[in-house]
């Protein structure tokens, strides 16, 4: 039988204060964290636009306008054309469709399966729990762009190319916080009851464990999406991310924007923003749900 | 210590190791070979002979686990062989673009630590006025902001701000010469990438100054120097900024390990010859043995740097001591 430590004892307590409904922790977060309510009126709006994408612009994003290429903004291109001729603000806009299917593809498969590894490590522990974090080791010595880009060599461009990509550095860095977090609930006897029970290795893992490191997962998942978008577009300026026709931010900044920049400015400067705020959304939302679910940081 | 650093030293191999299974069998796995595309370029029709000589000169035809044993052996002593684009010796091809990227690093981190130190502490002493959320927002940006739009962002200011001041537009050269030979010209050229890539290294190291000097602020020490009589400013500088600098070095050290990999787009954006160029074409031409070895390259200064950073923690923190 484990010892139950102080501290285990005291995150089973403050469990159990803590069942309130999720309207009243809204509202407790909105007054709390007016920051993290502006990041998550942010990413609402990307989601927004990415939804209602047809009806907000009159345009195909695939549409060319010989005729209008390089427009500077007016009332028919609110953002200009860029030098296909192409409406700038659809882009844009169908372009948050790109940035959300990648962004949160990417953080729901690499944190989910960073989260059964680093549980599972926690549980097993020994030999497989050595094994598998010097694995971690190895994937974490790599930058997150270099093996993203050896991925893409290797598997080639394209969107569901990039979202492997961009997963596989995820899924070291979640198991490891998991890991960690997971150590501490492996030692409250409800695990060592679930076994006696007789439950699977894979029931009490999913069951039992890991909806109790659900705090460390959210804050990773949160920031995961930010970082997704701003890695694609990244590969995709480099040319080895999403690939054109398909509308994509770090795309549009490709080519065209060094090229025309003096000339036609708007071709750089909304695509940039739009990145910039989409992750600045995604990074303000993912402090406040730090800030909210860590106890240690709410007091400051 | 002496113990404690071969330990060290002795970790890092299998780290090493792994890192060269991992780059060498994923390179491999790319569909098509450096010579298939070197043929394909030409445009010409080519016969499977040719093709096959190809892979022999360049030993892509022997069993892998041969190749994989080369390649180790050749990274243990420093030795990796010729480009399979060039056929230039690797260690020549990154022994000209390493001053430049190694300098543009070395500022960048400049940059970082002018900006984030004391701006983080501000923002830790005025916790929760104006200034800090200014701070913290500027920070969040840092990070929010993809470096190689800052940078085509400051190629843009600079084209401008010139054009209305003097009349003639302005960018900043384009052909790299060393710091020794012509200062003016070299630091005319590598200062904007530095900006670009350090305000986004910068952001992690406000962030991470104000979060260990509010921690290091609420210490009974800095109550006692309170008492004592002394005042706020040898509070700060003295007793607080020296103890909470440890998490940041370490987040300096770790970021300065990532720079290498920050600056393949940002060498993009301003069209440096340097390491991250490299890699990208060294990616994209299936140039195996130059990307086998700007990766274990990046590795091998992450692996070192993180080495490092824990030397300095002895150092800094006189209450760490290795055994």
């Amino acid at each position: 039988m484990a010892i139950v430590n102080e501290a285990s004892l005291e995150a089973q307590l403050e469990e159990l204060e803590e069942k309130t409904p999720w309207f009243v922790a809204a509202k407790t977060m909105a007054r709390k964290q007016p920051v993290g309510v502006a990041g998550l009126i942010i990413v609402l709006l990307m989601v927004f636009a990415s939804i209602f994408a047809p009806i907000l612009t009159p345009f195909h994003p695939e549409f060319n306008s010989f005729e209008n290429m390089l427009t500077p903004p007016n009332a028919t291109y609110l953002m200009g054309t860029d030098q296909f001729g192409r409406d700038i603000f659809t882009r844009i806009i169908y372009g948050a469709q790109t940035a959300l299917f990648v962004g949160f593809s990417a953080a729901t498969i690499g944190a989910f399966a960073g989260l059964v590894l680093g549980v599972a490590s926690a549980y097993f522990g020994g030999t497989f729990d050595l094994v598998l974090q010097r694995v971690m080791d190895v994937f974490m010595a790599f930058p997150l762009i270099i093996l993203a880009l050896a991925v893409v060599a290797t598997l080639g461009a394209g969107t569901e190319n990039v979202i492997i990509a961009i997963t596989i550095p995820f899924i070291p860095q979640c198991a490891r916080v998991v890991r960690s977090n997971a150590l501490a609930i492996r030692e409250i006897p409800y695990v060592d009851a679930a076994r006696a029970l007789g439950f699977g290795h894979m029931r009490i893992i999913l069951r039992h464990m890991a909806p109790n490191v659900m705090a460390p997962f959210l804050i990773l998942f949160s920031a995961f999406v930010g970082q997704a978008i701003l890695l694609e577009a990244s590969l995709s300026y480099l040319g080895m991310g999403v690939q054109e026709p398909t509308p994509a931010w770090g795309l549009m900044l490709q080519g065209g924007a060094e090229e025309y920049a003096e000339s036609a400015p708007w071709v750089a400067i909304w695509p940039g923003i739009a990145i910039s705020l989409a992750v600045f959304g995604f990074n303000l939302f993912g402090d406040a749900v730090r800030d909210t679910l860590d106890p240690r940081l709410r007091s400051r | 210590m002496s113990k404690y650093i071969f330990k060290r030293v002795l970790l890092m191999i299998p780290t090493l190791i792994g890192a060269g299974v991992l780059v060498f069998f994923l390179m491999r796995l790319i569909p098509g070979d450096v010579c298939e595309l070197r043929f394909a370029g030409t445009g010409l029709y080519v016969d499977q002979a040719q093709i096959d000589t190809c892979r022999s000169n360049l030993g892509i035809d022997r069993p892998m686990f041969v190749q994989f044993a080369d390649f180790m052996i050749g990274f243990f002593t420093f030795n990796f062989g010729d480009s399979m684009w060039t056929g230039k010796p690797i260690l020549f091809e990154i022994g000209l673009r390493f001053e430049l990227s190694l300098q543009v690093a070395i500022m960048a981190t400049f940059v970082a630590v002018i900006i984030a130190i004391p701006l983080g502490a501000i923002s830790a002493i005025k916790q929760d006025t104006w200034l800090d959320y200014a701070v913290r927002t500027f920070a969040i940006a840092g990070i929010a902001i993809p470096s190689f739009w800052l940078g085509i962002m400051i190629i843009l200011g600079l084209l401008i701000v010139t054009q209305q001041v003097t009349g003639i537009p302005w960018m900043p050269p384009i052909d790299y010469k060393p710091i020794w030979v012509d200062p003016a010209h070299n630091i005319a050229q590598l200062i904007w990438p530095a900006v670009a890539t350090g305000y986004r290294y910068s952001a992690v190291a406000t962030r991470m100054t104000r979060s260990a000097l509010l921690e290091v602020l609420r210490e009974d020490y800095i109550r006692t120097a309170r008492a004592k009589g002394l005042i706020e400013k040898i509070v700060i500088n003295r007793h607080a900024l020296k103890n909470a600098m440890l998490p940041v070095v370490t987040i300096i050290g770790i970021e300065f390990a990532f720079l290498m990999g920050g600056l393949v787009v940002t060498e993009q954006v301003f069209n440096l010859n340097g390491i991250g160029k490299l890699f990208i074409e060294s990616v994209q031409n299936h140039d195996y043995a130059m990307t086998e070895a700007l990766v274990m390259l990046v590795v091998l200064i992450f692996v070192v740097t993180n080495f490092i950073i824990d030397l300095c923690y002895a150092w800094l923190d006189p209450r760490i001591r290795y055994s």
